[in-house]
């Protein structure tokens, strides 16, 4: 039952683009702390914040296509994004700081 | 208040406080992600895991040893149970006189769950094997 996708109009498509486009240039920055950061909290940190934005991205997207499916997938995302940083903050507690 | 861990390591109040509250949600979620599953998205499987994930986030929290009483019963005895589920929705077909694992569905709407039929059974089996499982396996992880 694919339907096909409807292109929203006007402002609304044209804010839901522009959304799309300022979360592709927050992925990006996170990418390169990601890759520089100085310590291990930080990468951690940043993977969080890249599930933060996979989130944002998915509702922006639900919101533009008008499939309410996928607000459930950010809803399981924003969930295990959670449990997966309190893991890694627990393996940091553990872990001897180099 | 559960009792601190055995181990050295630090009970995070923040941590268990934000627990309390998502794993009833996350228990939840799961069993509606487990009903939702013949119409749509979700199913036993993704159902399984999300109410895995809860008790991982417990085990996190508190200890897996706290985690391990919270569940009504052992993995091991959760993927037997499973199974066991699984197995039963298709030899009820053979009672009906049908071939194995066809779908029998009850034709009055119950109050919940819609027209539940034996593929419900089925999909609980796997929401039990798949909690047991993911569970057996963390908990081994953890415990080393």
């Amino acid at each position: 039952m694919i339907d096909p996708i409807p292109h929203p109009a006007g402002l609304a498509g044209l804010s839901y683009l522009l959304i799309l486009g300022m979360l592709g240039v927050a992925v990006v920055l996170t990418f390169i702390r990601l890759y520089r950061g100085p310590k291990l909290a930080d990468r951690v940190i940043a993977l969080d914040l890249l599930a933060i934005e996979s989130i944002g991205i998915i509702v922006n997207y639900a919101m533009a296509l008008n499939r309410q499916m996928l607000i459930d997938v950010a809803i399981v995302l924003a969930l295990l994004a959670f449990l997966g940083t309190v893991a890694f903050a627990r393996y940091l507690e553990k872990r001897v700081e180099p | 208040m559960n009792p601190p861990p055995a181990r050295s390591m630090m009970p995070s109040l923040i941590l268990n406080t934000a627990t309390r509250y998502l794993m009833p949600l996350l228990v939840t979620f799961s069993i509606f992600v487990l009903l939702r599953g013949h119409n749509l998205p979700g199913g036993g499987f993704i159902g399984g895991l999300i109410a895995a994930a809860a008790f991982v986030l417990y085990a996190i929290a508190h200890h897996v040893a706290a985690a391990r009483r919270a569940l009504p019963l052992d993995p091991l005895q959760l993927i037997a149970l499973g199974l066991l589920t699984a197995v039963s929705s298709g030899i009820l077909s053979i009672v009906a006189g049908e071939p194995f694992m066809t779908g029998l569905w009850s034709h009055d709407p119950w109050p919940v769950l819609g027209a539940p039929g034996t593929p419900l059974l089925f999909d609980i089996g796997v929401y039990l094997v798949v909690l047991g499982v993911a569970l057996t396996i963390v908990f081994a992880l953890a415990e080393e």
